[in-house]
């Protein structure tokens, strides 16, 4: 079944903020086996010049999780989310997140189509702060096996 | 741990290769401190209904676990401005004590002398295959 054309072009801001805690990092690093002290001491972390401990590059994914799959679950998109695979991803960060953000996520559908019997679509989500400056781009694309 | 400068820093440089091995239960810690629950990640019941061979590991689980050979390499994570992979084989992970063990190998991709950036190119092979194509992390270093 072919994902919903309507969605495409369009934002899916999410409700609730993510408050980035200096838990959620150290547990994202020892959950991928990275003991970087950046990730985990707090004052290595203020003494390389941060706030408080740094994310991990991917830490992000945690961060728009939530977003992504308001959207994704969405009965009106049409997405078999039980035969759904990850296709690629992407993040360009804009600055380093570090524990203390409130970061709000914005997720926006950039394109649907079906290749290989299999539906794909591209995601997009802004994460930004407060101030609606950005933090980070995360692009990625989910396959779903079969479907189409 | 030395930060490497711009200046000495050359296209072809590899970087110190890095082996690490993935059990079911690091799978679910992950799953927990990424909030991805999806099934096919824990249950090997549910990955086979789907036509998985078995359990495989999040696909983000991998990007992160290769992506370690570059933030090993910069020191600051904060360095990275830039991430991405494609996901072109599943990481089976066997339900027993010893996991699934990946080979991560990377070399300097391109330099870019004026936003003095260098991009690291990623291997990731599990069972002598490649599981992430076009893996790619851009790292802004100091001059």
């Amino acid at each position: 079944m072919a994902l919903n054309e309507a969605f495409v072009g369009k934002a899916f801001p999410y409700h609730e903020t993510y408050c980035v805690g200096v838990e959620n990092i150290r547990e994202f690093a020892r959950a991928i086996g990275d003991e970087n002290p950046l990730y985990i001491d707090r004052e290595a972390a203020r003494a390389a010049g941060y706030r408080d401990v740094v994310a991990p590059p991917t830490f992000v994914i945690a961060v728009i999780m939530k977003a992504q799959d308001e959207l994704l679950f969405n009965p009106e998109l049409g997405l078999d989310f039980d035969v759904v695979v990850h296709g690629d991803q992407r993040f360009v960060h804009h600055r380093p997140i570090v524990a203390g953000d409130v970061l709000t996520s914005t997720p926006y559908v950039d394109k649907v189509r079906q290749a290989a019997g299999n539906d794909l679509i591209s995601l997009r989500t802004e994460v930004t702060d407060p101030d609606g400056k950005p933090v980070c781009t995360a692009y990625g694309t989910l396959v779903a096996r079969g479907t189409a | 741990m030395t930060t490497p400068v711009f200046a000495a820093v050359a296209v072809g440089d590899a970087l110190a290769p890095l082996t690490y091995t993935v059990t079911r239960k690091q799978l679910v810690k992950y799953a927990g401190a990424a909030g991805d629950f999806n099934a096919i990640h824990w249950n090997g019941r549910v990955a086979r209904e789907v036509g998985l061979p078995d359990v495989i590991a999040h696909g983000m689980f991998t990007m992160a676990s290769a992506g370690r050979i570059v933030t090993e390499w910069v020191g600051d994570p904060g360095q990275v401005t830039q991430m991405e992979v494609r996901f072109t084989r599943p990481v089976v992970v066997p339900d027993d004590d010893q996991g699934a063990t990946v080979e991560v190998t990377a070399v300097i991709g391109a330099l870019d002398p004026d936003a003095r950036t260098a991009r690291v190119d990623i291997t990731a092979k599990f069972n002598g295959q490649t599981v992430l194509g076009k893996a790619r992390a851009t790292v802004s270093l100091p001059a």
